[in-house]
């Protein structure tokens, strides 16, 4: 299989889903001229001209709840945000009308829309461009939540959420950007609401998604070299629809549980998470269950601090073994 | 205390679609039969005993939330979407029973809509606020002021993509032109040339602010000016001018994809919901002087009765008709059952509701 970065598995996600279905539109502020502002879209002007690869001005609001509007009339369209911070901007097009207005008409209306970008902290961008609102989105019915971690995830859950009839918010990862993984040449998709283990264990298993799947695949190496602890790594992929079925069979499997989440911990994914499983599995439970999270405070600059900040290999091997003492 | 003046919609600095006494002569109303004409009084009638009838069902407790009454302002609904073609489309605010009833919604279900029963346009789940007919090209019925002027904007961005010959109206009051979503709305219409005729419906107040005690500059839609945009006034309290003005702006959005302004000068009788006890920011005068010199359905029927369209018996007909229809619709809501619990969850996501298409697997309600 070949090698190619978590951008390029978007952007054959894109390209294939606008070949396939004329429906299909992507927008956003520099997807078209300047070729995307982390050169998500690089080259799809030049090959699928104006109509389809739309440069839009900086009006969130607008343009999102544009998008949304032609969505009710079967339009696709994949809009990208620049950085997923900038919801704060649009978040009443998001949530009130995406998610809303199909409840509002009774079932009459449906809004397939795909909304996408970066949400990350970690390249020291400061407290305005390192949000992660998967937490804030999943909290409104009506919407669906991905955060792929890998690039085949990325590709086929893409593709999947542009073929959504319901409004999709799709949230990726600059860092990740850059990161390479086997993805085939031959078309495949990956339904949303299916995690997947990324590493088997016996001892304690992770919960996790987005960038924080690499940490806590670094950090299972290091217990199972060093400690000689086997460490399962449960990748959720999608936050709404989910796979907490994944989740409680890999808890009765070890029996003990460290959640790790690039979230603020209050109300967090992991909060949601960790109800579940003490309501739906407290007797496979041989001990409290553990959470990583972003230190509570707003995203901090300094470059050597942030990493700190955020989940870590170093933290995450800290809390696993906590977790598992 | 700032009153609203009477006749003219803002200060306009040039009022390049300013009403006429000739709107009547415009062939867009010109050419309509005397069916055709009966047809448009009737609608407007049938819209102020809806109004009446919900109301009194309100002031009987059989209504919950809001309740924004329409009455005075029914020449705009109606004159606007008797213009609508297969591929035109409406949106609006919470005030939106006027616009339900005007692009031939019927009373039955949004009658039993504001009684949250299921029989209901939106199966009880919407509202006052939140009526729908997509196969009427009516795409509501929003709460958030602004709000639903991006959707606007996407509706003619759906028509313009598609090819059709369209367009998009996206009603707004006049306070919600203060709203950024509205501001990025336009220079986005006007940016792409979307189809979209953004229509300010100026009944004087956003609640209890007066208008002009709110926008600032000349007027609403001369803002267009500032997007190169199209723009117009026209008189609300007459139906024959509400067509022949926006007939022109529909035209240009259908014939050459422009996008334009157009604010329409009109008034509601009502508080501004049905909570509103309406006594701190208007004079009781004030609300008797348009009753009685410019309600739009007593201009209308007065024009056909000097037409020779109306008698003073087919008026009373019509009037008896459209309580009676209202009556009815009352009563089907009443004798409608309400959701049950059940319901709840039904509605929010489409790949729920069509589980034989279902792609996704995992837990989508978080129940417990
Ligand atoms: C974003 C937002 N702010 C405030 C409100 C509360 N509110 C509802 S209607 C209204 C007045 C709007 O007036 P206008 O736009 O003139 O419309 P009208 O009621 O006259 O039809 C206000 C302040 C709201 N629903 N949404
Ligand atoms: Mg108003």
């Amino acid at each position: 299989m070949p090698l190619i970065t978590y951008r390029e598995a978007i952007r054959h996600a894109l390209s294939e889903e606008i070949e396939r279905d004329p429906n299909v539109v992507v927008m956003g502020e520099e997807v078209a001229q300047f070729n995307g502002a982390y050169k998500v879209t690089e080259g799809m002007l030049a090959k699928y001209g104006p109509t389809r690869i739309v440069d839009t001005p900086i009006s969130e609001a607008g343009f999102i709840g544009m998008g949304v509007g032609a969505s009710m009339l079967g339009v696709r369209p994949v809009m990208e945000l620049m950085f997923w911070s900038f919801y704060s901007v649009a978040f009443d097009q998001i949530l009130n009308n995406a998610a809303n207005v199909r409840y509002m008409s009774g079932g009459q209306i449906n809004c397939p829309i795909v909304i996408r970008g970066p949400a990350n902290g970690g390249t020291n961008v400061g407290a305005t461009h390192s949000h992660t609102p998967e937490n804030v989105l999943a909290n409104h019915p009506g919407v669906k939540v991905v955060v792929p971690s890998t690039a085949y995830d990325a590709k086929g859950l893409l593709k999947t959420a542009i073929r959504d009839n319901d409004p999709v918010m799709f949230l990726e990862n600059t860092i990740l950007y850059g990161e390479k993984g086997e993805v085939p040449t031959e078309e495949y998709l990956i339904p949303l609401g299916k995690a997947d283990v990324k590493r088997q264990g016996t001892d304690l298993t992770i919960v996790t998604y987005g960038r924080s799947v690499l940490h806590s695949l670094k950090a299972a190496e290091i217990l199972e070299k060093e400690h000689g602890r086997s460490v399962e790594v449960v990748d959720l992929r999608t936050i709404r629809p989910l796979d907490i079925d994944t989740v409680l069979a890999s808890v009765a499997k070890t029996h003990r549980v460290l959640i790790v989440e690039e979230q603020k911990p209050f109300a967090s994914v992991g909060s949601q998470i960790a109800y579940m499983i003490q309501r739906e599995a407290f007797d496979e439970l041989d001990g409290p269950i553990h959470r990583l999270t972003t230190v509570d405070s707003p995203a901090i600059y300094s470059p050597p601090v942030e990493i700190e900040q955020l989940p870590n290999p170093n933290r995450v091997l800290k809390a696993a073994l906590e977790a598992l003492a | 205390m700032s009153n609203k003046t009477s006749a003219s919609p803002t200060k306009q600095a040039a009022a390049p679609a300013a009403g006429t006494a000739q709107s009547h002569l415009a062939p867009i109303n010109a050419n309509l039969t005397p069916e055709a004409k009966i047809g448009l009084y009737r609608t407007m009638v049938r819209i102020r005993r809806f109004e009446e009838r919900s109301l009194r069902a309100y002031q009987a407790k059989k209504i919950g939330g809001f309740l924004h009454l329409y009455i005075g302002q029914e020449a705009v609904a109606v004159g606007c979407c008797s213009l609508m073609g297969k591929h035109d489309h409406v949106i609006t605010a919470y005030r939106d029973h006027g616009h339900a009833i005007a692009v031939g919604m019927d009373m039955k279900p949004l009658m039993a809509e504001v009684y949250g029963k299921v029989t209901g346009c939106s199966k009880g789940k919407g509202g006052s606020m939140h009526y729908f007919d997509p196969k009427r090209n009516f795409w509501g019925g929003h709460g958030i002021v602004g709000g639903q002027i991006p959707l606007g904007v996407g509706l003619a961005y759906g028509v313009k993509y598609k090819g059709h010959k369209g367009s998009a109206m996206a009603f707004m009051g006049d306070g919600a032109v203060n709203q950024g979503a509205v501001h990025e709305s336009y220079n986005l219409a006007a940016l792409w040339n979307l189809p979209v005729v953004f229509v300010i419906e100026n009944n004087g107040y956003s609640m209890g602010t007066s208008q002009e005690r709110s926008s600032a500059g000349f007027g609403l839609a001369e803002r267009g000016r500032a997007y190169g945009m199209a723009w117009g006034v026209c008189n609300g309290h007459d139906l024959y001018d509400v067509r022949a003005t926006m007939d022109k702006f529909l035209t240009l959005a259908r014939e050459e994809s422009k996008p334009s302004i157009v604010e329409i000068d009109t008034y509601r009788y009502r508080g501004h919901s049905v909570a509103d006890p309406d006594k701190t920011y208007r004079t009781r005068d004030e609300i008797e002087d348009y009753q009685k010199n410019k309600d739009p359905i007593t201009l209308f029927q007065k024009a056909l009765l000097a037409e020779g369209i109306l008698t003073e018996a087919s008026v009373g007909e019509i009037d008896t008709e459209a309580r009676a229809e209202a009556e009815q619709a009352t009563e089907f809501a009443e004798a409608s059952p309400f959701p049950t619990a059940d319901d709840l969850q039904k509605d929010v996501y489409w790949e729920v509701d069509n589980p034989d298409q279902k792609t996704s697997q995992g837990r989508i309600f978080f129940d417990r």
